[in-house]
């Protein structure tokens, strides 16, 4: 009886039962996946169907059922867009069902995609930091610097990144380093933006308050400029983050295909494996995704620890 | 040692002028600012003394410069001419000397940091030993009411009690003067009314001199022992009212027919100064 009262009373928004589910977050985004992955099944029937259709012809079978198409369409050896099933199960091989350590585990090929993205964005990190720094601070490095950091990024990196890692190879450097330099090259720049902007950002009426204390810059840096461009930095960071993966795919490409998710590609595309493509794109994307959520979980912790955070 | 003696016994020799008693001095002091639209007369001959333990209101319509004086007394603007002298120094020698307290608009805390840590800011930046540090903040949260709240975060506090924080911490340098530009121009009149008590108790406390820029004609007829009007384009002092009213004094002086004529008097200066062209 309570409950039939309570239904009446409610507002008709909240009897749809999937109101609750769709007022989080998790309901939209459950949507938007199923979305894709609706639009991706059938791109692939599309887009196999040409192929398929000559097997048959081949084959000399014209009276194939539509539902024998499509199944077929879905399960072919080198696809023009594998089905998203046949990623997932390459995927579950690769990782699951083989050493961490075989050449074939795309695990051992993320790790070592990993460690250059990481060290690059480490690099990149602090140079964008010093550069900002030295900019916020001297005007003869804003006029010199900024338009040099802007322009570095205008040049195309699948140009710049063969170049680098011949030019340090001739030098005797090989390995870890010259790719972590492709991804130096692209996180500084977000970094150096973002920083600038943050150690500028301070309200004039801070600025002032430091001036009736005579603050030193260095003071006025340290206890005002630096924590205000910390939610600045945090932004900056996730990019150079995502930028940085991105070199260290790039960085792979020009290496001769030794390992990392950049051989990865270069060799699926080699041998016309599709599905090897797509299980390497999707886990450049599952990790890209975890090291921006990283990032953001280190800002949440960051900010509150400062009291910035409510 | 000697600065000190001549401060409490100024020398008063035949022509010589009395500098070490007054606080600030302003000789024929002007500030024009040079904008895209041509010269923007901020300030022009300004004469003004204020002496030790003066309570000085600057008051006027907007634009009348009563920011911008107390910004060159800061030395946060410098005048374009005249000369200024700050506890007998120049504006800039008595800035490095943190010779006053400054009290902005806006409470201007670091949101990041918790309030005593706020009040600490000046006494890191003078480079005192922890302990003492410790010592002015208590001491000085106590004297604006806050204590208990230490270690409480800005968003926590409401306006008044940012204000509050904001006014410990100009106190925490332990300066002679105290510089306030509308300090509680953003607050309602209820929580004005008292915070305006508890600053007059404070400078009776404490015995500094307050310069105290505000538009509002009751708040400056109440707290100031001397009141100084301004009119703007160019920005003048049109009047200068020493008050009679008791130094010590409640919100009830306001009723009082002695508060009422400071107050009219106020007001026929703001009047005809503006002189409405419209």
């Amino acid at each position: 009886m309570r409950m039939m009262t309570d239904t009446s009373l409610a507002s008709p928004r909240s009897t749809n039962p999937f109101s609750g589910l769709m007022s989080g977050t998790t309901g939209p985004v459950i949507v938007v996946v199923l979305a894709i992955l609706a639009i991706w099944y059938i791109s692939a029937v599309i887009l196999n169907t040409p192929f398929q259709k000559e097997m048959y012809e081949r084959a000399s079978r014209d009276d194939v059922p539509v539902s024998q198409l499509v199944s077929d369409t879905l399960a072919q050896e080198r696809p023009v867009l594998p089905a998203p099933h046949q990623v997932a199960i390459e995927i579950w091989k690769t990782t699951v069902e083989k050493k961490v350590t075989s050449k074939r585990s795309l695990v051992y090929h993320t790790g070592i995609t990993l460690s250059s993205t990481l060290l690059g964005f480490l690099i990149g990190t602090t140079l964008g930091i010093l550069l900002a720094v030295g900019i916020v601070h001297s005007r003869v490095l804003d006029k010199s610097m900024m338009p040099w950091v802007i322009s570095s990024q205008t040049i195309p990196i699948l140009a710049i990144a063969p170049m680098i890692i011949v030019v340090l190879n001739a030098v005797g450097i090989s390995g870890l380093l010259p790719k972590a330099m492709i991804s130096t090259y692209l996180s500084f720049f977000p970094v150096t933006v973002g920083m600038v902007k943050g150690l500028r950002s301070p309200e004039v009426i801070h600025m002032d308050l430091m001036h009736t204390y005579s603050a030193t810059r260095w003071q006025a840096f340290w206890k005002l400029r630096l924590p205000y461009a910390v939610p600045y930095l945090f932004t900056s960071m996730k990019i150079g983050m995502a930028a940085s993966l991105v070199g260290a795919i790039v960085g792979e490409l020009p290496t001769g295909a030794v390992a990392g998710l950049g051989a990865r590609l270069l060799a699926g595309s080699y041998y016309g494996q599709t599905v090897q493509i797509w299980s390497a794109l999707l886990m450049a994307a599952f990790l890209a995704g975890a090291l921006v959520a990283f990032i953001g979980v280190m800002e949440k912790v960051v900010l509150k620890k400062m009291g910035m955070a409510q | 040692m000697a600065e000190t003696m001549e401060r409490l016994h100024p020398r008063d020799e035949d022509g010589g002028i009395k500098m070490t008693n007054n606080v600030v001095e302003a000789k024929n002091l002007s500030l024009t600012f040079q904008t895209n639209d041509g010269p923007v007369h901020a300030l022009s001959e300004i004469d003004l003394t204020i002496e030790e333990g003066d309570f000085v209101s600057f008051i006027g319509p907007s634009g009348c410069g009563k920011t911008t004086l107390l910004r060159v007394i800061a030395d946060l603007e410098q005048p374009t001419g005249g000369a200024i002298t700050v506890n007998g120094v120049s504006a800039h020698q008595a800035r490095l000397n943190r010779a006053y307290g400054y009290v902005f608009q806006a409470a201007a805390l670091y949101p990041w940091r918790t309030i005593a840590k706020n009040v600490a800011l000046p006494l890191e930046i003078m480079g005192l030993p922890a302990s003492e540090q410790q010592q002015r903040i208590s001491k000085n949260l106590d004297l604006v009411n806050l204590s208990g709240f230490e270690k409480k975060y800005p968003w926590q506090l409401s306006g008044g009690m940012q204000q509050r924080a904001s006014i410990a911490r100009a106190l925490a340098v332990e300066p002679d003067l105290l510089l306030m530009d509308e300090p509680f121009g953003a607050l309602d009149e209820i929580v004005r009314d008292h915070l305006n008590e508890q600053l007059l108790q404070l400078w009776a406390k404490t015995n500094k001199t307050v310069v105290f820029v505000t538009h509002s004609i009751p708040e400056a007829v109440f707290l100031s022992t001397k009141i100084v009007v301004l009119c703007p384009r160019p920005g003048r002092i049109y009047d200068v009212i020493e008050s009679n009213l008791p130094r010590d004094r409640s919100l009830d002086i306001r009723e009082t027919p002695e508060f009422l004529e400071i107050a009219h008097r106020v007001r026929e200066g703001l009047k005809a100064g503006h002189a409405y062209d419209d």
